[in-house]
């Protein structure tokens, strides 16, 4: 208790690496930004949205580092300030990209090189259990 | 009397329907997927059942944020097909089963089950993409479809003991129905996967064929498994598979398996099928 706000204490979940477990504080932090995703569902608020990015997300409750996210589509940063994955994939939708597209940009990879990492069987788990198996890594 | 009859477990993967409404599904990347899949759409055809239960999730396209319900049951005549940001999926609307979701609706809650009860909702391809995977593409669904939405977006989902519960209620509820109805329940999503950060596009096989085999021999092992560890070993977004255990447990004790099948990948998916009948 020491900023007034309250610390959880680490969820175990926090360990695995490369991964923003979606929780109950982070939807909380991202409703704003998630009720903005969702806004993209419609035809016109894809267009208003395209017309004038910064116009179309001011309208929208979310936080300034949230707003920067989006104008970058920095995808990682978006799922750590509370972006689920689901919303997120209409602002790619929105840009004529796909899921598998979205899901390259948080891996670093190319489209093409993470296409093929799926055809041959996908991402192993192993050495992607816990952040200790991953030292000064994503 | 209602009787479930059978549970179908099927990932729900979007990009396969898309391949299909896209007329892709016979392309290399697609063909072997549903060439797997036509064992399963010949039983379907075969079994005809009145009524399908889909246990499945919507993907923030009915449901946005301001309300999650962990449990919602669709009570509607009819469920339009939901436009998630590409046009809603060519495909028949869904009819319902007003009469029989209001019975299950009862019988659940007064078991314990608080449902949501929904009276108007659009599906999305969680619901969607397994009826074209079963049933393939005709001009009307050939059953009614009671929806089942989970919340497995936001943590916690419900745990899969929970949901095997669940199924059990739903098996006495559908018992306690005065109506000669073969029911058949459907599990949907997964199974492993990852599709955000940069741990996305996880595969885990070993835990896949774990499940299934658990399905047929041992869903009480599988209903232990705590919620840490499908995200730590499936992927974040394999928590969706708390879903087939609503499937296996409204099945009863014994079950057969009768069919099988797995593959990798669909888009960032493994995908898995399989049938179990009551017996
Ligand atoms: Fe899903």
């Amino acid at each position: 208790m020491t900023d007034g706000k309250r610390k959880e204490k680490e969820e175990a979940y926090e360990d695995i690496p490369g991964t923003w477990v979606f929780d109950a504080q982070r939807a909380r932090a991202g409703y704003h930004l998630n009720e903005f995703l969702y806004s993209l569902m419609k035809a016109e608020n894809r267009k208003a949205f395209l017309g004038d990015e910064a116009e179309y997300t001011s309208r929208f409750r979310m936080t300034e580092d949230q707003r920067q996210a989006v104008l970058r589509r920095d995808w990682n940063r978006l799922l750590e300030l509370g972006g689920v994955s689901y919303a997120l994939a209409k602002l790619a939708f929105t840009d004529g990209k796909s899921y598998q597209f979205m899901a390259s940009r948080m891996t670093g990879m190319t489209e093409k090189e993470y296409v093929e990492m799926m055809l041959k069987g996908g991402r192993s788990p192993d050495g992607w259990r816990s952040k200790s198996e991953r030292p000064g890594k994503a | 009397m209602a009787r479930i009859i059978a549970g179908v477990g099927t990932s729900h993967t979007p990009a396969i329907g898309a391949s299909v409404d896209n007329g892709k599904s016979g392309e290399p990347y697609w063909a072997p997927l549903f060439q797997g899949y036509e064992p399963a759409k010949a039983w379907m055809a075969r079994t005809r059942p009145d009524v399908v239960i889909m246990v499945y999730n919507d993907h923030v396209n009915a449901f946005d944020f301001k309300i999650i319900p962990t449990f919602a049951l669709g009570c509607a005549d009819e469920f339009p097909i939901a436009d998630e940001g590409w046009g809603p999926r060519p495909v028949p609307p869904v009819k319902g089963y007003p009469e029989l979701a209001a019975h299950l609706v009862q019988s659940l809650v007064l078991d314990e089950f608080d449902m949501t009860i929904v009276n108007e909702m659009q599906v999305d391809h969680g619901l969607t993409v397994p009826l074209t995977l079963l049933c393939g593409t005709p001009a009307a669904w050939p059953c009614r479809v009671i929806p089942l939405a989970v919340n497995v977006i936001q943590y916690p989902a419900p745990t899969g003991h929970r949901c095997y519960m669940l199924g059990k209620a739903i098996r006495k509820a559908i018992e306690s129905w005065d109506e000669d109805l073969k029911v058949v329940i459907f599990g949907t999503g997964g199974m492993s996967h990852q599709i955000q950060g940069p741990r996305a596009g996880l595969v885990n096989t070993p835990f896949d064929i774990a499940f299934l085999d658990g399905l047929s021999r041992d869903p009480q092992r599988l209903a232990g498994i705590p919620p840490l560890e499908y995200l730590r070993e499936a992927g974040a977004e394999a928590i969706e598979l708390v879903m087939w255990l609503i499937m296996r447990g409204a099945l009863g004790e014994r079950v057969e398996e009768v069919h099988r099948f797995y593959h990798v990948p669909a888009s960032s998916t493994a995908v898995g099928n399989i049938i179990l009948e009551s017996r």
